[in-house]
């Protein structure tokens, strides 16, 4: 189970996560969405590279209340909520995103 | 030339029997499975790492050792007597039409090898007596189906015997542990509370800015200060949640809920960094040792933080852990105040306070919303709430007509101790089990579309975690928006008039318009 990028190997784990979080690229974003049959688009990544930062500054994914607070700041009232979320991301702006922002799964009962 | 507007006869809505019992589909769900725990997982909780050399000889003894240490058990896989009672009681048998997911099938698939073993018919005469070895084959059809098993005991309910197939369950999903075949959802899930506290793997930082995060939406919107404190010695309660609470929609909006509550009440209280976490998944595998090691955090944190009570949020098989056996895990609380129910639930809390005339509520608030209620099988079928028999389906039901001006239960034989299980519960809410999932949540979504076609019901609330999870999944496959599940205590959130609340805004009355079954007919209403 692995991406294959440049000729290199990333291992993901059964559902697609990556197993080793530095091996994340932007180029591998676009190969992890290619195979969720996403597009990558600006608005793609705004939410992709808040889900990295907060990440970064807290060793997990933001709720998703605030990440849609995040987005609504930076795109705008019209795409700041959950459905326009769903939108980008049709399996959940949580998991499915964090898969393609390289981070782990969101675990428990959400 | 006149036209002739010809209108159809106007036809009685047909509504699809929630138990209606399916064509029988033998095999039909043989290849559903979650994913296997890995080595990592399984050796993080005190289990092989992977399945052992001698597992089959492992595997009996286990049966065995369990067989002698929980008379229950034993009694349950002696009694059965092929009644066919429980056949179509299973939502995940209606759903899937698999027979082996029929109860007394899927139980079979243990009962069959401690015959083998452990009767004496079934050691010399296994073919008179339906008894199996344990093969290969047989463990697979274990992995299989005891994962297509929520441990909701609608079928127990209905068992004139009360076998409670949910320990049948259990005491399988343990032995596969014993033997190194676990489940990845929960066991690593059990992993993650034993090192932060929560199922999420949420770190204190982030639990605390999520916190100050929420603090902040709900002084935008009342004008009010309301506090989400963590980890505040010396507070009377403690509150103790699931994790997904401070994740997930619609979760996060009934921690609102009690933060207010709290908050009109002048309650000191406060969460735990350490006891992050209402869910004791130890539970749902049947592990024992893990139930009582997750159990224990909640008795340290209570202590470390000096409180005086412990309240539990809103989270199903949480509730039945706590409310069965906090005392017995983690007991005795004798430094905890004695004149309150030792665990108590959020609702209890919401309710005496209603009762005595403490909170006002501007149900309006709420009109947007047609509602029903869904009874988590947990609550309903082991616990109990308040001080009377129903409590835990009196208690909540009256919090939402307190608080909801339209509220409308669904057929009664679909409620109350009758309720059908989400599809998502006992440890099966994860991706790879999404089929499962969907189509045990068929009966339940069937008794929706009922009260939906009847009184414009628009919404559905819930007092547990998965089943709030389960249901923004699942609803738009069978026509219903993912929001129009919510909790408990986010329609509490929504009519509570705190004091000093700033009144409405514009906001709340564009959504009201915009909602859907806004304008019906009030006289419809139940009383």
């Amino acid at each position: 189970m692995s991406y294959q990028i440049n000729g290199t190997t990333v291992e993901h784990d059964e559902e697609g996560y990556i197993q080793e979080l530095d091996k994340w690229s932007e180029q591998l974003a676009e190969v992890i969405a290619a195979d969720e049959n996403i597009e990558m688009t600006d608005e793609h990544w705004e939410v992709v590279n808040f889900l990295r930062d907060y990440y970064e500054e807290y060793q997990i994914a933001p709720a998703v209340r605030v990440l849609i607070k995040a987005i609504k700041k930076s795109m705008g009232k019209d795409k700041g909520n959950n459905k326009y979320l769903y939108t980008l991301f049709p399996y959940g702006p949580a998991k499915q995103a964090c898969k393609i922002a390289g981070l782990p799964k969101p675990t428990g009962c959400v | 030339m006149v036209e002739l507007k010809i209108r159809a006869p106007v036809q009685p809505k047909e509504h699809p029997d929630p138990s209606e019992i399916p064509t029988l589909e033998p095999g039909a769900m043989a290849d559903s499975k979650p994913y296997s725990a890995s080595e990592e997982h399984q050796t993080a909780i005190g289990f092989p790492g992977e399945l052992v050399d001698d597992w089959k000889e492992r595997a009996i003894a286990k049966l065995g050792e369990l067989v002698s240490t929980s008379r229950g058990l034993r009694v349950y896989l002696d009694t059965c007597v092929k009644c066919g009672a429980c056949t179509d009681k299973c939502h995940y048998f209606l759903g899937t039409a698999d027979p082996n997911n029929m109860p007394v099938a899927r139980q079979d698939l243990l009962r069959k090898v401690y015959r083998r073993y452990f009767t004496f018919a079934g050691k010399y005469f296994p073919w008179l007596v339906g008894a199996e070895d344990l093969t290969e084959e047989v463990l697979d059809e274990w992995y299989s189906y005891f994962h297509q098993c929520s441990q909701c005991r609608r079928c127990s309910v209905y068992c004139p015997y009360g076998i409670d197939t949910a320990e049948v369950s259990m005491a399988a999903r343990e032995i596969m542990d014993s033997i190194g075949k676990g489940q990845k959802y929960c066991n690593e899930i059990i992993g993650k509370v034993h090192k932060y506290g929560n199922n999420l793997g949420l770190q204190e930082k982030a639990h605390r800015a999520t916190l100050e995060d929420l603090e902040e939406d709900i002084e935008d919107e009342t004008g009010v200060t309301v506090r989400l404190p963590l980890d505040e010695k010396g507070a009377d309660i403690l509150l103790v949640t699931p994790s997904a609470d401070f994740f997930a929609e619609p979760h996060i909006d009934g921690l609102i809920g009690y933060a207010k509550v709290f908050h009109q009440a002048g309650a000191s209280w406060t969460m735990s960094s350490y006891a992050s976490e209402a869910a004791n998944f130890g539970m749902f595998i049947g592990s024992h040792e893990n139930m009582h090691e997750l159990a224990l955090r909640i008795r340290k944190a209570a202590e470390d933080l000096q409180v005086k009570r412990i309240i539990f949020g809103e989270c199903g098989h949480a509730w039945r852990a706590a409310y069965n056996f906090l005392n017995t895990l983690a007991g005795p609380f004798d430094f905890l105040d004695q004149n309150y129910p030792i665990p108590q639930h959020i609702c209890e809390y919401t309710y005496d306070l209603i009762e005595k005339g403490e909170l006002t509520f501007d149900k309006s608030q709420n009109d947007h919303i047609r509602l029903t209620f869904h009874d988590s099988c947990n609550v309903s079928r082991a616990s109990r709430m308040g001080d009377e028999p129903g409590g835990q389906f009196d208690i909540p039901r009256a919090i939402l007509r307190a608080t909801c001006n339209h509220f409308y239960d669904m057929p009664a034989d679909t409620i109350r101790e009758a309720t059908f299980c989400c599809g998502g519960g006992g440890g099966l809410l994860t991706d790879e089990l999404m089929d499962l999932r969907k189509k045990g949540a068929q009966p339940r979504m069937r008794a929706l579309q009922d009260v939906a076609d009847e009184h414009g019901v628009t919404h559905m609330a819930a007092i547990c975690a998965i089943c709030k999870t389960q249901f923004a999944k699942v609803m738009p496959d069978y026509g219903f928006d993912m929001d129009s599940v919510v909790s408990v205590h986010q329609m509490v959130s929504n009519a509570i008039v705190l004091d000093g609340q700033i009144t409405d805004d514009d906001d709340d009355d564009e959504e009201k318009a915009e909602a859907p079954g806004n304008g019906m007919d009030a006289a419809e209403e139940q009383a």
